[in-house]
């Protein structure tokens, strides 16, 4: 029953967001205030009616109902609940689900939320969002329906893909999602305002909140993934040049360029039509992820769905909304002229360089990952594209963006000067020297990509600090704490970014690895660490069977911590996973992973020093911390209506 | 996320590490060079990771070849030319710079020019335009950027 009642909510929705479509469309032509006002409650009743649907399905997932054809083949009586539910969204019918959900629930809060916004931009913000839920909820009902049942229904399912019964990876689709799809907001203001034909600085105002929404769920969701691979994949990767994963970088950085455009249309009225350009794009992005996921058309080890009618259906949307914004954009640009004056070195200038930098390092990483599908159906010839490319072509754009950064945070608008905003920065730029010193100093191979990264981390946090500090004037730290949270929330973020460039490249460059056969009882060295393997037993877990190993490690004769890797094996599907121990350290993490019995006797063993690597993630949680801060600006509340009405914020008509 | 690891996995008998132990070479420095021409070289099957990094056995096979190209005496490139005649130019994370792929090695470059190049060109035409059709002067607009913040 729960499944029909999902399915019907889904046809339900569908005809909603049909409605969403049109009638806000027309009457916002029209001038007809009934149609106009139509948008807010069909976008409610659309989220209404998917939120039914998931729920329908959350239950039927919940309750183990394997005569759902889904259930079957992607969950077991034995597992946790807590995956029980991560499996919904854990395969492809299920996340698609998830993924309209989301926007819905996008189109539901610009309804009630931004009660400032013009009715009729509000309706056609609403309606072209209305526009991309039907297209996937066609595509959900037409080729990829999770509520099909079975004949008859098998005793038990096949259980979810091990690797993905893991906290980390159950949170990480659901805020890609809200990322990839908060961009459809972004989107949905972009055609809206070049149907409009007016871009103004109370545009620029509503659309920033979505977009840096967007880009916090962006950098937790990347940042989860990354953790992930780091504790599950058993060696310590974090990141791959994965297509998939570059799938969610491009828009990442897309989104990174567009909330910085959007600050100087809101400031200074100028870069407008680029910002749109980028809005779209973005989004645009966020569907090629989708169709490189989906389609199966570029191998990768994140292949959800390889069906070719799926891929072309998400080509089909992917070639419908960007084609459709691209051709309303070149017929309508023209009509956004710049206004105002301002000289290269000025804030504005900076924020160009920004924007050229993350966009053409996004296209950089584009053509990496198109490239083998190119050579493949031009030239016939099967190549690969992988991280020493990407690390030789992407990581030039990242040191030129770190160079400039806090020089360019610190110009004022429209006409500066580098003898001024350098004098404060010396203290960073002599921290940065210093640092950089120091790491050449204790390095042995003298990498330079540790001396580079460390010393232009440590540029952008000390940027950052002097940044803040100079503009509590003279009054000091009493004026700090009284700093509009924008200010906050930009410090946080840049310093978020330099502090993941030290993980990054410390890691990179020092990372210290040890593979060998260990006796029971044995002690060896790695680094500096005395370890011992102690024991190795078999135990039942809640639905697989483990090896944990007992692993004692001391350092100069003192206990560092007693650590269990663990090595699983799930019968459903007969799948074998490695749970590394780690001991996280604000310097140096310890990782230490269990193998194989070996056949004279004692087991593999790996183990690895792996220094500053949580600083990776602790950079990409401040970078998400900024922009939440960010967004709890009261400009944006006020914006937002939710304290007092602001009548400055309403274009003139 | 990896669902195809799954699959790669699944290839294996048992569960499995990436590089094992008794695949190390004896010769530290010969083993260092094995690792570092092993970060450009993919595994066939898995296509997302170095053949360090996997656990299919195919990896294992070219992990082995590696190392024997190496013991035989061969230089870094020609052991990297033996696997790739071998397995083909797939295994390859990094396609040479040679003909057509000069394209995929400076699209970014030239990208990058080309952008600065629009970017100055847009910066200079706003360095001389006169803030027309601007209502307000500089100081009016502060003075409302002021009012609008509180």
């Amino acid at each position: 029953m729960n499944a029909e009642i999902g399915h019907f909510a889904l046809i339900l929705a569908f005809a909603v967001a049909v409605f969403q479509m049109t009638v806000p469309m027309i009457g916002a032509a029209k001038g007809w205030a009934g149609w106009i006002e139509s948008a807010r409650p069909a976008a409610l009743a659309q989220f209404g009616l998917i939120a039914i649907s998931f729920v329908a399905l959350t239950l039927s997932f919940v309750t183990s109902d394997f005569s759902v054809k889904l259930v079957y083949e992607n969950s077991h009586t034995a597992k946790p609940l807590i995956y029980k539910i991560s499996g919904v969204w854990g395969n492809h019918e299920g996340s698609m689900l998830l993924w309209v959900l989301i926007l819905a629930l996008f189109g539901a809060a610009a309804a009630v939320f931004d009660a400032n916004l013009p009715p009729r931009l509000r309706a056609r913000v609403l309606a072209v969002q209305g526009a991309i839920g039907v297209a996937f909820l066609a595509f959900i009902l037409f080729t990829s329906n999770p509520f099909l049942r079975l004949e008859s229904a098998p005793f038990d399912g096949r259980d979810l893909n091990p690797l993905l019964q893991d906290p980390g990876l159950a949170f990480h689709p659901p805020f890609l999602y809200l990322g990839y799809v908060g961009l459809s907001m972004a989107f949905s203001f972009a055609v809206a305002a070049l149907i409009e034909g007016r871009v103004d600085a109370a545009w620029a105002r509503w659309v920033r909140p979505w977009t840096l929404a967007a880009w916090v769920f962006l950098t937790i969701g990347i940042a989860l993934g990354s953790w992930w691979a780091y504790y599950e994949l058993g060696w310590g990767g974090f990141w791959f040049w994965d297509p998939v994963e570059n799938a969610s970088f491009m828009p990442w950085l897309l989104a990174g360029a567009l909330l910085h455009s959007a600050i100087v249309v809101e400031k200074r009225e100028l870069l407008k039509s680029w910002t749109i350009l980028l809005a779209i794009m973005s989004f645009g992005f966020s569907l090629i992820g989708t169709f490189i996921v989906r389609s199966g058309i570029i191998t990768s080890v994140h292949s959800f769905a390889n069906d070719p009618e799926r891929g072309v259906f998400i080509l089909a949307i992917l070639a419908f909304f960007v084609g459709g914004a691209l051709t309303l954009y070149a017929a309508r640009a023209g009509a956004m002229q710049a206004k105002g004056a301002f000289a290269p070195i000025s804030r504005e200038g900076a924020l160009v360089l920004n924007n050229i930098l993350l966009a053409v390092s996004a296209f950089v990483v584009f053509v990496g990952t198109v490239w083998p599908l190119v050579a493949e159906m031009l030239w016939d010839r099967k190549l690969s594209v992988g991280p020493p490319f990407f690390e030789k072509a992407f990581t030039p754009f990242m040191v030129a963006l770190a160079i400039v950064l806090p020089l360019g945070a610190m110009l004022p608008w429209k006409r500066g000067r580098l003898e001024k905003v350098l004098p404060p920065l010396r203290g960073p730029l002599v921290f940065a020297l210093a640092v950089a010193t120091l790491v050449f100093a204790v390095s042995t191979g003298h990498s330079a990509l540790a001396v580079i990264g460390a010393g232009l981390g440590s540029w952008l946090v000390g940027g950052a600090i002097v940044d803040l500090w100079l503009r509590t004037g003279k009054s000091g730290l009493s004026r700090l704490w009284r700093l509009p949270r924008a200010d906050w929330g930009k410090a946080i973020s840049h310093s978020g970014l330099g502090v993941t460039f030290i993980g990054v490249s410390l890691l990179m460059a020092w990372q210290v690895e040890d593979i060998r056969v260990a006796q029971v009882g044995q002690t060896f060295e790695v680094a500096g660490y005395e370890i011992t393997l102690e024991a190795v037993e078999e135990r039942p877990g809640a639905n697989y069977d483990a090896t944990i190993a007992t692993m004692r490690v001391a350092k100069g004769g003192r206990e560092v911590g007693v650590l269990h890797p663990e090595k699983r094996l799930y019968p459903v599907q007969a799948t074998p996973t490695t749970e590394a121990a780690i001991q996280n350290g604000l310097f140096r993490d310890l990782y230490l992973v269990i193998g194989d019995p070996q056949a004279g006797g004692g087991w593999a063993v790996r183990s690895y020093v792996k220094p500053f690597a949580s600083w990776i993630w602790l950079g990409a949680a401040l970078m998400a911390l900024g922009g939440l801060v960010s967004l709890s600006d009261r400009k944006y509340r006020i914006a937002a209506g939710a304290r007092s009405p602001a009548p400055m914020v309403r274009p003139a008509e | 996320m990896r669902y195809l690891i799954l699959c790669l996995m699944l290839l294996v008998a048992g569960p499995a590490l990436a590089v094992q132990p008794d695949e190390i070479l004896s010769d530290p420095a010969l083993e260092a060079r094995a690792r570092e021409i092993s970060k450009v070289l993919r595994c066939p099957v898995c296509q997302g990771e170095t053949i360090d990094e996997s656990n299919a056995p195919i990896s294992r096979d070219l992990r082995l070849y590696l190392r024997e190209r190496l013991v035989a005496g061969d230089t870094d490139d020609a052991a990297l030319e033996a696997v790739v005649d071998r397995f083909g130019e797939y295994v390859l994370f990094e396609p040479p710079a040679r003909g057509i792929n000069w394209v995929l090695y400076l699209a970014g470059p030239v990208m990058a020019l080309l952008a600065l190049l629009i970017g100055w060109r847009f910066i200079r035409s706003r360095e001389g335009a006169e803030a027309e059709g601007d209502a307000l002067n500089p100081e009016e607009r502060a003075r409302l950027e002021r009012l609008m913040r509180d």
